[in-house]
């Protein structure tokens, strides 16, 4: 074998496979995105055998297999070309049974990477997964929505509309990166409520880091659902905790 | 006549030879509107391909199997989109070659067969300055040869000579698939990589059907 699919920590009910003509663009997309997803196995199939720049039929196809094993879904990300091409030849002459838990993704490979990581770390299944990438470019691009503030009231307060609204400062110096966008992400995925920081939706690792919210910044939460309360009133308590980096 | 399994050997080994002497002209050709590697990633290819049937215990049984392994070599060791290109085209014609030999009529179904992988891997059509440039009219050319009554190695000769001029014919193409896509216009006034590597290809089979007769 290479030596370059590497798997990172232990596997939720979707996997990724990261194909890039560059080993190192695979194995450093797979760090990126597993940083921000540590239950995802995301296995990085990048370079040639020799380790130069191209895409190996039988190292996607072995990539495939080990992300799919234990009866996984995997949804598989590209860059290139030949990453594409090569990728829907290994899924042509797969089992068809296998075939049918893959999912090639049309979707940037960074990106689109990071997002499906996200979403299949808060336990989404396939067709959410690879929906999540095929949708990044959108929340990642020029034209992506800009933040709209809400009116500011009381912590935890339903008003009555039945919106749990509250307002923070964020206090972190390095800003809503993407550590403590994940960690949002990931937290409100426990809870029964629908909430967004300043117009987007807080569950989205993409559209929380899209915010570009540096420290100082106001952060606007409205929550709605069964459990909104409790989602703000934790929200707000990590906020004001500077998500433990501070 | 026919042409047989040690023909097939032959054509692999020819596209080899052909492939790995044009190695720097068809580098030259994609660095001018690509990444610079086809030249490079088929001769990688091809002799991994030579060292497979080197490494054969028994000769392939079919032409099927000849190109079987051409195929599945060619998709692990090129690289670049060639790899699985030419991966599918050998794969599909593969198996509309399950025989020991072929007549005029096979060597139609085989180009055919190599021409439909190639549409299918890479969605592309003529007029967008790809392989598909030099295989479609190669196709077309066979399969009006041997309706006219051409022998196999007639047929193949007439696929090598419409490859031959689908391939000169994508110099003024502005490229709308594939890595020279991304040069848009200044893609025109260059030969297509691709293109000149299936002519050699289909070059190297009427060579060896030449040497089989
Ligand atoms: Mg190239």
């Amino acid at each position: 074998m290479t030596g370059t699919v590497d798997d990172v920590r232990e596997p939720a009910a979707v996997a990724l496979v990261l194909v890039s003509h560059s080993r190192e663009l695979a194995a450093g997309a797979a760090e990126l995105a597993g940083q921000m997803a540590p239950g995802v196995l995301i296995v990085a199939a990048g370079g040639m055998a020799d380790g130069g720049l191209g895409t190996d039929y039988e190292h996607i196809e072995q990539a495939i297999e080990r992300a799919a094993s234990d009866g996984r879904s995997v949804v598989v990300l590209t860059d290139l070309g030949s990453a594409v091409l090569t990728t829907e030849a290994v899924l042509e002459a797969v089992a068809p049974e296998l075939a049918q838990r893959v999912r090639l993704a049309d979707a940037p490979f960074v990106e689109g990477g990071v997002a499906a990581a996200v979403t299949a770390h808060g336990g989404a299944g396939l067709d959410e997964v690879a929906a999540s990438a095929e949708h990044a470019a959108a929340s990642f691009g020029p034209g992506a929505s800009a933040a709209v503030g809400a009116p500011e009231v009381a912590p935890g307060e339903a008003t009555d509309d039945g919106v749990v609204r509250a307002s923070r400062t964020l206090l972190n110096p390095l800003g809503l990166h993407a550590r403590p966008a994940a960690v949002v992400a990931r937290m409100l995925a426990g809870y029964d409520a629908t909430v967004a920081v300043n117009g987007v939706n807080a569950a989205s690792v993409l559209e929380l880091m899209k915010l570009g919210a540096t420290q100082g910044a106001q952060l606007q939460i409205e929550a709605s659902g069964t459990q909104a309360r409790e989602a703000v009133a934790a929200l707000t308590d990590a906020i004001d905790a500077g998500f433990g980096e501070i | 006549m026919t042409l047989d399994v040690a023909w097939a050997v032959d054509w692999v080994r020819a596209s080899a030879a052909t492939v790995v002497e044009h190695r720097d002209e068809l580098v030259e050709l994609d660095r001018q509107i690509g990444d610079g590697d086809h030249g490079e990633n088929l001769k990688r290819g091809f002799t991994a391909v030579l060292a497979k049937l080197d490494a054969l215990e028994a000769p392939p049984a079919t032409i099927g199997d000849v190109l079987k392994l051409v195929a599945t070599t060619l998709m692990s060791t090129v690289g670049g989109a060639a790899g699985p290109l030419y991966g599918t085209a050998y794969l599909r014609a593969a198996k509309a070659c399950g025989s020991s030999s072929v007549d005029s009529a096979g060597v139609v179904a085989l180009l055919e067969a190599g021409l439909e992988g190639i549409v299918a891997r890479g969605k592309a059509t003529t007029g967008e300055k790809t392989m598909v440039d030099a295989w479609s009219p190669a196709a077309e050319a066979a399969a009006k040869a041997s309706a006219d009554g051409a022998q196999p190695a007639q047929v193949l000769e007439a696929a090598a000579v419409a490859a031959a001029a689908g391939a000169e014919a994508t110099v003024p193409l502005v490229a709308t698939k594939g890595r020279a896509s991304y040069l848009g216009e200044r893609s025109a006034g260059h030969l297509d990589p691709g293109a000149r590597s299936s002519q050699l290809i289909l070059e190297a089979a009427v060579a060896a059907a030449d040497r089989a007769a």
